[in-house]
């Protein structure tokens, strides 16, 4: 790790904002300023950088703020020309000096946008280390469920629910997806969030660079399950990467598509789950919307088809199919019911569908 | 069954279950509103005063009384809005580790959305639309505004849309998706319940009126100026009014449109934003962010206006640069337009899409930077007097920068990686709101009020508000920054990690702190009615004003100027005080009025019942209701008889009361 | 009245003023077109981004009718004429031939309203529907929502045939019509952008 690159401020700065300071202090052990991947801590630069660049600015506002309250209050003698209203130096300075420190930003902006961007694959492992050609990113797939996170290894052919292992210094692609709710896959100590979406795939690259254990979640509200739905990420040494792969691998139990279905169904504070053996199609049929036996995979831009036929508008069916009040998602403790379920005995389509025209798989689409 | 499907057919999905009278909470908080209710009601049964009522604020289409009521439904709408927050915050302080809290998720999701969608829509546009309705005809020197039956129409709407969202405290449930009701949490699969419905017939119809509130404001500044105010004659704050509502043209029809989209998905089958089909979730979030960001503007730039006109009241100096102030108001607005999608940088759309969204975004501190450096300047060599909307002035300031640096902060992509959806970024808006906006309507209603009501407001109590608010929010907003700061993320319910609750509650005492101060504005108000004769001020100038509002009596008469002022300068008032001119006692004209009418409520009332009746799946009532809306809006147009003339010696008689005070205070 | 006619020492308008609500009116109606349009406009980008999602439900080339579409849309810019010599004979006081060139036009927007709702059963009854996907969930509210600006604007007409009855060329009511008039010809532009971007680009 190198060490913060916290540019010199002027020494009156530093005596000025309190809050910030205080902020940077109490917070300096946690995961976004304190990460453990290169991403993170690139990340944790740029939010340093940018905060020194406007203090430049923010600072003396403040200070020029207290010292004219004070001077020009009535009665203190201070001078007193009301006609003041106008000055084109001062008005240039006034819009100059912001706009010379926006320029320096955007600037800033617009290199480390490009620099880390999460489709970009990684250059470097970390400050001092650069890539090994030589060594592939290890692949995983990221699939958000209600209420939990799955991930596939599809090299290992394993996979987990809840429980993230990755080998230090190994570059990471994770490519995600969603089933149902839009979910942000979040480890603050690895690299900044991505949003996973039914039918979309998001990338990001990544590495740990420090072993041990973090907290992982999800950051973006989906529903009543979000406020647990976490997981555990674990940064290990690449023997204990390949132990620990052993030791899913010998566990026993599949993920095969009548456990997947089954895992699919909301639940919520699910514990760590293990999978010996994935299929490795899986995480296409799920990004296309085709787990379900039979039903045909959604190609292109042009959309899928629903696996258990979707409710129809509210005008179209008896009031007795939804009682006011009634919510889909299950209430703190129950595993299920599956979403709707008593929604769709009705569905007397009338459109028949024909199967998709057969094309390639979609690509990510973000 | 057939007594059923009767029973079905006569009140859709609504059933006993529906009213929650199993939850203590809710069957509380629905016997105190419910006594309070009743309470009023009696009060004005008891003083016979619905006819009064009815005859002169309900149905006035003058804009001073619906600026007053949209004020009071602000007000009213922040005590709800307040004590959902008092519950975030007390569930948030407590649900660490074992303990679970006392709210369930179920509970916890609605309350948020119901905060923020009550925040936004119900309290900080109808204060807004309120003070601008009040003051910006009396500033530019009009009688009214340019379509008065429309402002008392969109007013009602408001209220409406108000009222549906408080019925869904007690009848069914509000949305769970969030204050923008997210898809794909939204969509029918995922909530066949009422809350989504709730929120989108409210809002629907709240939204009719604030765009239509906002088509008059614009055309009352472009048509109804006083003779010789030309664009860069005009107080600062019509300036503000104008952008933000030309704005609020441009953005509402987008959400208006997105919500009608999501409609029907919900009620039709439609795939707009559902997940299968083609349907494309992320399509809403674009459009709902159309309007979202410029909506920030829509409310911060007369709020802005507001503490220019303020500023250079307190220092007894003209603004210093007026005109740069007005391009930077230009310029936000028209760049406000352009930012949307840095509310999700994170959705994946490439590095040079982010680039741009995000350096647009920082573009915009410039001018508001501007902005900021002018206030700076115009206290710079001034004789500064700290009464009460000065005192928030200073403080506004203050605040406000750090929250627009935290705010440029979260617009570089990198930073907002690590940033979004975290409580630094709740703790960011959070404080350009209440730093920036909810401190200026503060500072607006102690500054107009004494034009309003003829007396000022309680200096002590204003004093309690005034620090109750400061204080706490940055008590409240602190250690939200900071744990924001440590990865924490916003809508939880629960944590696991024990440290930090310490930090949560810090903030929840921060949150009382601000309780203080709402609860000393209340009293503020009683203080001052109680104690009206000490406050009062009859010159209609008690602060040594520059605009125009300040040449008429206080409260004004209804017809606002008995002679329309000739504007000569951009400070008018101080221009005519300067030079010594002469109010004019003798030669009164009849004025023409607009005639009241019921028609705003009735038509506003049936939407109400529409909106409900959709919520509920009451087709008939639905229909029924929609009919007479249409019905009734057609029968308005065949009423010709809409003005009157205020004859020539009632405006003598008032305008002579007038004058003997001016000469008792002389 | 512009500020160097009038005197610097004049603080106060002391003579009867003139008022011209009229021009108010018709600057609002037409800043509320602009909100309007910009509904379509959310309407046409949504269109836009759901153009292709067909779902494996039908495209624009299997289910669009050009001829039909073609006549309407003549119907529709024909009744804008007929709306024209409605205000011409309005200008020049008639009231008759105002009241019978609205009608007409009334009866046209009723046809362009009718064979719209034909082409939507027909759509229907193939089994392309606004629930089938994206794209016709997208085709069918931008055109319905087309085709209920038109039927409000036929019911305002025959409200105003109305009004013109009982009162004549009163100037409210020519007000209304100049109102109405902005809101016919904004439709018909709309409609153009209708017919150009979702049925002559999906067909060619």
């Amino acid at each position: 790790m190198r060490e913060h690159p916290f540019p010199a401020i002027p020494r009156p700065l530093k005596a000025a904002t309190i809050l910030s300071a205080a902020m940077l202090l109490s917070s300096c052990s946690r995961a976004v300023l304190d990460p453990a991947g290169d991403i993170a801590a690139q990340q944790r630069d740029i939010i340093y950088i940018s905060t020194a660049l406007m203090l430049l600015i923010i600072v003396p506002v403040m200070v020029l703020i207290v010292v004219f309250a004070l001077r020009y209050r009535k009665g203190k003698g201070a001078k007193y020309d009301p006609n003041f209203d106008h000055s084109t130096a001062l008005e240039l300075v006034i819009w100059s000096a912001p706009l010379l420190i926006i320029i320096c930003l955007g600037a800033l902006t617009w290199w480390s946008t490009h620099l880390l961007d999460p489709f970009r694959p990684l250059d470097r492992v970390s400050a001092t280390k650069a890539v090994d050609p030589k060594v592939k990113p290890l692949v995983i797939q990221v699939v958000s469920l209600d209420w939990k996170w799955l991930f596939i290894y599809p090299e290992q052919g394993v996979a987990t629910v809840n429980e993230l292992v990755l080998p230090v210094d190994r570059p990471v692609r994770f490519d995600l997806t969603s089933t149902n709710m839009m979910n942000t896959f979040y480890a603050p100590t690895l690299a900044g969030m991505i949003y996973t979406m039914p039918g979309m795939r998001s990338t990001l690259h990544a590495v740990i660079n420090r072993e041990g254990t973090y907290d992982g979640l999800s950051a973006n509200y989906s529903g009543a399950g979000f406020s647990h739905m976490r997981f555990k990420l674990h940064g290990v040494k690449d023997d204990g990467f390949a132990t620990w792969v052993a030791g899913v691998r010998a566990r026993g139990v599949a993920l095969d598509t009548d456990r997947y279905l089954e895992l699919e169904k909301p639940s919520q504070r699910v514990p760590v789950m293990r999978f010996s053996q994935v299929d490795g199609d899986l995480f296409r049929r799920i990004l296309q919307r085709c787990t379900k036996p039979g039903t045909p995979c959604m190609t292109g831009m042009h959309g899928s088809q629903p696996e258990e036929g979707k409710p129809e508008g509210a005008v179209f069916k008896e009031g007795q199919e939804k009682k006011g009040g009634e919510s889909v998602t299950p209430q703190p403790g129950s595993q299920s019911p599956p979403p709707a379920a008593g929604q769709h005995h009705d569905h007397h389509s009338s459109l028949n569908l024909n199967h998709a025209a057969p094309g390639t798989a979609r690509v990510a689409a973000a | 069954m057939f007594d059923e499907s009767v029973i079905k057919t006569i009140f859709g999905r609504l059933t006993w279950e529906s009213f929650p009278v199993h939850e203590p909470i809710l069957l509380v908080t629905f016997i105190v509103v419910m006594t309070l209710g009743l309470g009023i009601v009696a009060a004005v049964t008891k003083y016979k005063l619905w006819g009064f009522l009815w005859r002169e604020w309900f149905t006035s289409v003058d804009h001073k009384k619906i600026g007053i009521m949209y004020m009071i439904l602000g007000i009213i709408m922040l005590l709800r809005g307040f004590a959902d927050a008092l519950m975030m915050r007390a569930q948030q302080a407590i649900a660490f580790g074992a303990s679970e809290g006392y709210l369930n998720s179920h509970h916890y999701d609605q309350i948020f959305s119901a905060h923020g969608t009550i925040m936004i829509f119900f309290v900080a546009i109808p204060l807004i639309v309120g003070l601008v309705n009040y003051v910006m005809p009396l500033q530019i020197g009009a009688r009214d505004v340019a379509f008065p039956f429309l402002n008392n129409l969109s007013f009602w709407l408001t209220v409406a849309g108000a009222l549906l969202v408080m019925v869904s405290l007690f009848v069914g449930e509000f949305s769970r998706g969030g204050w923008l009701n997210y898809v794909p949490v939204t969509n029918l699969q995922n909530s066949p319940d009422t809350g989504p419905d709730y929120y989108l017939w409210a809002l629907q119809i709240a939204g009719v009126g604030t765009t239509l509130s906002a088509i008059n404001m614009v055309t009352t500044i472009i048509k109804m100026r006083a003779p010789g105010m030309s664009m860069m004659k005009m107080p600062i704050f019509t300036w503000t009014a104008l952008c933000s509502n030309v704005l609020a043209i441009a953005i509402f029809p987008v959400l208006t449109g997105a919500f009608a989209l999501l409609m029907l998905d919900r009620y039709v089958g439609t795939n707009f934003f559902t997940n299968d089909l083609g349907g494309n979730p992320m399509m809403y979030w674009n459009l709902v962010w159309i309007w979202g960001h410029p909506e920030v503007y829509v409310l911060v730039l007369p709020v802005f206006g507001i503490y220019s006109e303020i500023t250079s009241t307190f220092t007894g100096k003209r603004l210093f640069g007026y005109s740069s102030m007005v391009y930077a108001t230009v310029v936000i607005t028209i760049l406000s337009y352009l930012v949307w999608l840095h509310h999700f940088f994170t959705m994946g759309s490439g590095a040079s899409v982010n680039s741009f969204f995000g350096i647009a975004t920082m573009v915009i501190s410039i001018p508001t930077g501007a902005k900021i450096f002018n206030w700076l300047f115009t206290m710079y060599r001034g004789e500064i007097r700290y009464e009460l909307p000065m005192m928030w002035v200073v403080a506004f300031m203050l605040t406000f920068v750090v929250g627009g640096m935290t705010g440029v902060l979260l617009a570089v992509p990198p930073a907002d990686f690590v940033l979004h959806n975290s409580l630094f970024l709740v703790a960011h808006f959070h404080n350009v709101i209440i730093g920036g906006v909810v401190f200026g309507l503060f500072a607006g209603m102690d500054y107009w009020f004494p034009k309003a009501f003829g007396f000022r407001l309680d200096r002590f109590w204003g004093k309690v508000t005034f620090w109750g608010w400061v204080i706490g929010y940055w008590v409240a907003w602190t250690p939200i920054y900071i744990v924001g700061l440590m990865g924490t993320t916003r809508r939880v319910n629960h944590f696991d990690d024990p440290s930090l609750q310490i930090w949560f509650v810090i903030a929840a005492i921060g949150a009382v702190i601000i309780l203080i101060g709402i609860l000393a504005f209340v009293i503020q108000i009683a203080v001052s009615i109680i104690n009206r004769d000490k406050l009062r001020d009859t010159t209609g100038d008690p602060w040594n004003g520059r605009t125009l509002e300040w040449s008429t009596s206080s409260p004004p008469p209804a017809y606002n100027f008995a002679f329309t002022p000739q504007v000569h300068d951009l400070d008018a008032w101080y221009d005519m005080k300067d030079r010594g001119a002469e109010r004019p006692v003798k030669g009164f004209l009849p004025v023409h009025m607009p005639r009241n009418t019921g028609a705003g409520v009735i038509l506003s009332g049936l939407a109400m019942v529409l909106g409900f009746a959709m919520v509920w799946y009451i087709w008939w009532l639905a229909a029924l209701s929609a009919g007479a809306l249409l019905i009734g809006g057609i029968i308005h147009t065949f009423n010709y008889n809409r003005d009157y003339h205020i004859p020539a010696d009632e405006v003598a008689e008032q305008e002579d009361a007038r004058t003997k005070l001016l000469a008792a205070g002389a | 009245m512009s500020a160097e006619t009038v005197p610097d020492t004049t603080f106060f308008v002391t003579e009867e003023e003139h008022h011209d609500a009229g021009g108010a009116t018709l600057l609002g109606f037409w800043i509320y077109l602009m909100s309007d349009a910009l509904i379509f406009a959310t309407l046409f980008a949504t269109y836009g981004v759901l153009s292709g999602s067909f779902a494996g439900g039908p495209s624009p080339r299997e289910i669009f009718e050009l001829p039909l579409v073609a006549l309407n849309t003549a119907i529709l810019l024909v009744s804008s004429i007929t709306y024209g010599f409605a205000m011409i004979a309005m200008q020049e006081g008639k009231l008759g031939g105002t009241k019978a060139w609205l009608a007409i036009t009334g009866l046209l927007g009723a046809a362009f309203v009718g064979i719209e709702l034909y082409e939507f059963s027909t759509l229907i009854h193939e089994g392309a529907t606004p629930q089938t996907s994206a794209f016709l969930s997208a085709f069918f509210t931008l055109v319905a929502t087309h085709g209920l600006h038109v039927s409000f604007g036929i019911l305002w007409l025959v409200v105003m045939l109305v009004q013109l009855s009982q009162r004549g060329l009163h100037p409210e009511n020519q007000r209304r019509l100049m109102c109405l008039s902005m809101f016919w010809h904004f439709l018909d532009v709309v409609w153009i952008g209708v017919f150009t971007f979702v049925y002559l680009l999906g067909v060619l």
